[in-house]
């Protein structure tokens, strides 16, 4: 198994293992950050250019240090590979390059979009980013589209990370939606604005890292921060049905596939759950989601933690260090 | 006089049909190759030193060593005559002219290969070339020099042209192969390399309109004798696109090691520049290579005169040098002004992005729009330094070497000349307002 290093952290990983991955298993602050990969979607990522990182030994059999810093999520790691990440300030530089360069025709319009509080790229900016923008001239705009019944598609939110073409295409049956045009006027389109109809078109809202994608049925219905996220399943013939519903009382505003840690979701869910079961009547609810107490939405929020137990033998030593302290 | 080896024959008249062309000495290459065996092919061509003519300068005999050839799985060969570099039309003028030249290097290249059908993906403007060598394939076909058992050797080789849309982009490798196999012109990530996973993932080689032509010279004449021609490991004869402010644009076709200098400025090449004027700047291989001011492209750091050789243009890597790339000598004379021209190519490359990743799609709109700034009087020193920054940050960061391309232009146009970014923001007054203002602002002369 080859064995990578990270900022001097040491893993053995499978072969075909990127370094992206690797850095996950290690977990922790050297994870770069990803804004168009995602695991469960076969070839993304490799696009938004945030997870770059630097190689300065290739392989222990060709240790020659890479030239270019080489994005993480689409390159495998070699055995004797050595990664740097957090550690190399001028990579950190060139990572502060590339988010600027996200949020420069970014409209910036958090205080009026649906996907505030839950959005990556807000995370990213306020990890990398700069304070303020360079950037003086117009920024492009583009008209709101609907997509089908339950999903608009705001252009002008959107960082081109081609997730929800990938879903489209190794998810729902048929794609009917893609990039037209090219450079900085590229934009996701159905063709004549046709409707995107599949049973599993609604994943392309969970796997949009910013607000270009949202949901219909929740727009403009309350901030993310003011519900109450509950796990909840049903018996759903086309998928699993286990949802998270996003509740405020009695009400469901909001239903919503479960996310991990990175921000991807556990498994994929249909519209059927996704955008016509809005009761509580209709879900068998499980208790609580777990949210990172770091995320804003875990304001207002309240979890059964585990009954703590406690080590009798140890609180002694503790007892005892505090009192020869 | 240098010598000659693909632009021998360019002036006969006539020499675009089979018949001309075979009668002097055409698809004699040919005959000679089917004769060989593959690998000795290979192996001419790799003595031959021939490094690939696109721009990159790779050597030709080792991409095609590299090759995959797994057992019962077909292998391509790819011809890129997406020319779209601005400043550089040596390969739309041979394929005009000699088109059978292309499809006897790709007839010896696929041989040496194993291909038994390759690909010519020619640029969507050059619509009427694309007619001129399907003309030339059909004439090659009812000859039997394509198609099945060509010229009895046994071998079975298919060469289709193909016209792409007209995307600068397509020129690079796997955007093309991307291209080729009717899908959106987005250039792949590497690895997987063309070599392992190409066209419609099988091993693939994508050489360039003159690498796929000076194969025919070398195997006529046999590699040593080539590599005799040109210095050290730049050898052969390399076609280069003069444009500019010079007495005699045009395609040359040059022994690589001549002096700079004498390509500038002798009878038989550009005869010097145009109105007795001064030479301000060259642009050596394509726009998407460094600038160089007068003192740097004539000598080199050291005071040695600078050659045209790949080693000798990029010598001193980019402070003092700059590239050989694909041949598009733009020389510019003393009237000119460099952040114009830069604006300009800035402009290219923002059109042309394809708008995959994120460097490139916003930076190159970025730099432009910061230039125009600057070109309409209101820049500021600090736009200066941001232009900088901005192309730090393009470069080395994107999927393919567009964001380079894009971002090379003005770092150099900054490195080498930025006394006049520096006057066209202190006195406005002093941007001259010709034609190329009033385009800029979509205005005409005479309403302003």
């Amino acid at each position: 198994m080859p064995k990578v290093t990270i900022d001097g952290h040491s893993i053995e990983v499978p072969e075909g293992t990127t370094i992206l991955q690797a850095a996950r298993m290690i977990g922790g602050d050297i994870v770069p950050p990803a804004m168009c990969y995602y695991s469960k979607l076969k070839t993304s990522g490799g696009y938004c250019r945030t997870c770059i990182v630097k190689v300065t030994k290739g392989s222990e059999k060709d240790p020659r240090p890479m030239p270019k810093p080489v994005a993480s999520c689409r390159t495998t790691v070699m055995d004797g590979m050595e990664v740097q990440n957090t550690t190399a300030p001028d990579l950190l530089e060139a990572r502060k390059g590339v988010v600027e360069f996200l949020l420069l025709n970014h409209p910036l319009d958090c205080p009026v979009c649906d996907q505030a509080g839950e959005c990556h790229l807000q995370d990213l900016s306020y990890q990398h980013g700069l304070a303020k923008s360079r950037y003086e001239f117009k920024r492009r705009e583009f008209e709101k589209i609907d997509i089908g019944e339950n999903i608009k598609l705001h252009m002008t939110r959107c960082i081109l990370c081609y997730r929800c073409v990938k879903v489209a295409d190794q998810v729902c049956d048929s794609r009917v939606h893609g990039v037209i045009n090219r450079g900085d006027v590229a934009e996701i389109s159905t063709y004549i604005e046709k409707s995107l109809d599949s049973d599993f078109s609604g994943n392309v809202i969970d796997v949009c890292p910013v607000g270009a994608l949202t949901d219909r049925t929740f727009r403009f219905k309350s901030r993310v921060w003011f519900t109450n996220p509950m796990n909840a399943h049903r018996n759903c013939t086309k998928c699993s049905g286990k949802t998270v519903l996003w509740t405020s009382g009695d009400d469901v505003l909001r239903v919503s596939a479960r996310k991990d840690v990175h921000g991807e979701v556990e498994e994929w869910i249909c519209n059927e759950c996704r955008f016509e079961k809005k009761e509580k009547s209709d879900w068998t609810i499980e208790g609580p989601r777990h949210i990172d107490r770091k995320s804003v939405i875990s304001a207002n929020h309240y979890e059964v933690k585990k009954q703590l137990k406690i080590d009798v033998s140890n609180q002694k030593s503790i007892d005892e260090r505090a009192h020869n302290n | 006089m240098g010598r000659k080896l693909l632009t021998e024959n360019i002036n006969v008249p006539g020499i675009q049909s089979l018949d001309v062309y075979r009668k002097h000495g055409g698809y004699d290459g040919l005959k000679k190759a089917l004769g060989m065996s593959p690998d000795a092919i290979v192996e001419e061509v790799k003595k031959s030193g021939l490094r690939g003519r696109g721009g990159a300068g790779f050597p030709t005999g080792m991409k095609w060593s590299f090759l995959a050839k797994p057992d019962g799985v077909p292998r391509h060969l790819v011809c890129n005559a997406d020319e779209s570099e601005p400043g550089t039309f040596k390969d739309r003028y041979m394929m005009e002219r000699i088109p059978h030249l292309l499809i006897e290097g790709m007839a010896i290249g696929s041989f040496a290969l194993g291909a038994n059908t390759s690909y010519i993906y020619i640029r969507g403007e050059l619509l009427y070339v694309f007619h001129i060598l399907q003309k030339a394939i059909d004439e090659a076909y009812a000859a039997g020099l394509l198609g099945k058992n060509i010229m009895g050797s046994g071998f079975d080789f298919d060469l289709h042209v193909h016209c792409g849309a007209g995307a600068y982009i397509c020129g690079e490798e796997t955007a093309l192969i991307e291209s080729l196999e009717g899908k959106r012109g987005n250039p792949r990530i590497k690895p997987p390399f063309p070599a392992i996973q190409g066209l419609w993932q099988r091993p693939t080689v994508v050489n360039n309109v003159e690498s796929v032509m000076a194969v025919v010279p070398i195997v006529k004449m046999g590699g040593d004798e080539y590599a005799k021609i040109g210095v050290g490991k730049s050898t052969g004869t390399k076609l280069i696109s003069a444009c500019g402010h010079i007495n005699k644009p045009g395609v040359y076709e040059i022994e690589l090691g001549i002096p700079v200098e004498e390509f500038i400025y002798s009878d038989e090449y550009c005869g010097g520049i145009r109105n007795g004027k001064d030479l301000k700047a060259v642009v050596a291989g394509g726009s998407s290579v460094p600038i160089l001011p007068k003192d740097l492209i004539l000598k080199l750091a050291n005071g040695e005169p600078r050659l045209m050789t790949y080693e000798s243009l990029s010598d001193g890597g980019f402070i003092t040098g700059t590239m050989l790339g694909s041949g598009g000598f733009i020389v510019m004379d003393e009237d000119t002004s460099v952040v114009k021209n830069l604006y300009t190519f800035s402009r290219f490359y923002h059109h042309e992005s394809c708008g995959q990743c994120s460097p490139c799609r916003e930076g190159t709109g970025w730099m432009e729009k910061v230039l125009h700034k600057i070109l309409d009087g209101h820049g500021t020193l600090e736009d200066v330094d941001l232009l900088w920054d901005i192309q730090s940050k393009i470069e080395g960061k994107t999927i393919c070497p567009l964001g380079e391309a894009a971002a090379w232009p003005v770092a150099s146009a900054i490195r080498h000349f930025r006394s006049e970014f520096e006057e066209y923001v202190k006195n406005p007054s002093s941007i001259k307002k010709d034609n190329h203002y009033y385009r800029l602002n979509n205005i005409s002369p005479e309403v302003a």
